[in-house]
């Protein structure tokens, strides 16, 4: 057993489940907003908002960004554990990482705030 | 036929460093690549390999040919010749003691973490454990494996994280046993594997499937541990 605190959830196989129904919200979501646009020919703001005003849509949007959160996290994790090492970096490389991952925090954090904020106009 | 050897002996060389040979290859014979490696052995012998049975059985003369990891008893000059030039290298990731000798300490570390061996908590029984031919039958594909570490020297999973990740050969091995029907330690060894490095860390490149000299598929085994970890954990 490897443990590592910064994980999203300390297992592997929680990871991996949240990587993957995350990655199918995004896609439905993607779906939802490409037919919205698609099947919207003369787009104006006022349809717009009044497509994003729908509660069941607010409720959809929160849990795709919740969603994109969660999977970025995972993935930018993976990808620092990958590549940020003892191997290139020697002895700063658990700093190194931890920086990399506070930046991570930081935009994803702001992302989620700003995203809510939008999405249930506060 | 030229050959580029990997030469490194920590004793004398600052670094690492590539020799050209040339080699003169007998008419009309497909060699192996431990063949050219022996006559190249015989005009220098401070060329060091491993090597014991050379028929593909021991698992000890896994190198890099021409950029593909294999065993070079087994392995026809036919087969990774290219432009009559042939490089050889040691395996990729891990240290290298002399010429083509690598330290597995990293690569053993990690078989030994699956534990290797059966384990049951029931009483003996007076003669031996039977399995019927189906139970047997499910570890086919699996026990063959002879740990040559062409596969995990292959994963680039191992090589980012030799300590954490299991490699291709170790999780072939745990799912040897977590699929014998005479080891009971099934939820123990899949309590052990749960964590984001051990099998997670497979992206599924299958390096290791196209490596393996003794055509084993080690992406197929870690796809069975994932379905049992899931299937526990739900
Ligand atoms: S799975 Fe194949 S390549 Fe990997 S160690 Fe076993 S025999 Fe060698
Ligand atoms: S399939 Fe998995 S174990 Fe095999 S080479 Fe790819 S990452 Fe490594
Ligand atoms: S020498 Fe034994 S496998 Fe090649």
């Amino acid at each position: 057993m490897v443990t590592n605190a910064t994980s999203l959830t300390r297992s592997g196989l929680s990871d991996f489940i949240i990587q993957r129904v995350s990655a199918l919200i995004l896609g439905l979501y993607t779906i939802c907003i490409t037919g919205f646009l698609l099947l919207t020919p003369d787009l104006d703001y006022a349809t717009w908002v009044a497509f994003h005003g729908g509660t069941w849509m607010q409720l959809f949007s929160t849990l795709a960004v919740l969603a994109l959160a969660a999977h970025a996290w995972i993935g930018m994790w993976t990808v620092g554990t990958d590549y940020i090492r003892e191997h290139y970096f020697g002895q700063r490389a658990t700093v190194f990482r931890s920086i990399y991952m506070v930046i991570c925090a930081g935009v994803l954090f702001v992302f989620v705030a700003w995203s809510l904020q939008i999405f249930w106009r506060l | 036929m030229q050959v580029s050897i990997y030469r490194y002996n920590p004793d004398t060389d600052e670094a690492p460093w590539m020799q050209d040979v040339d080699v003169d290859i007998p008419a009309g014979r497909d060699l192996m690549v431990l063949d050219v490696l022996e006559l190249m052995k015989s005009k220098d012998a401070s060329i060091s390999y491993r090597r014991s049975c050379r028929e593909g059985v021991c698992g000890s003369d896994g190198v890099n040919m021409n950029g593909r990891n294999g065993l070079a008893c087994i392995t026809p000059l036919s087969e990774v010749v290219k432009k009559d030039r042939l490089v050889l290298r040691p395996l990729p990731g891990l240290p290298v003691i002399r010429d083509l000798v690598v330290d597995m300490t990293q690569f053993f570390r990690q078989y030994e973490k699956i534990q290797p061996y059966l384990q049951n908590d029931k009483p003996a029984p007076a003669t031996e454990r039977l399995q019927s031919p189906e139970e047997r039958e499910k570890l086919d594909g699996l026990y063959e494996c002879i740990l040559c570490a062409c596969c995990s020297t292959a994963c680039p999973s191992f090589w980012w994280n030799p300590d954490k990740f299991i490699g291709p050969a170790g999780l072939l091995q745990a799912y040897r046993f977590l699929s014998d029907s005479r080891d009971t330690a099934t939820a123990a060894r899949l309590a052990d594997l749960d964590d984001p490095f051990s099998v997670f860390r497979c992206r599924g490149i299958m390096n290791c499937v196209s490596v393996c000299p003794k055509g084993l598929n080690p992406t197929r085994a870690i796809g069975h541990i994932k379905h049992m970890l899931l299937q526990q954990g739900t």
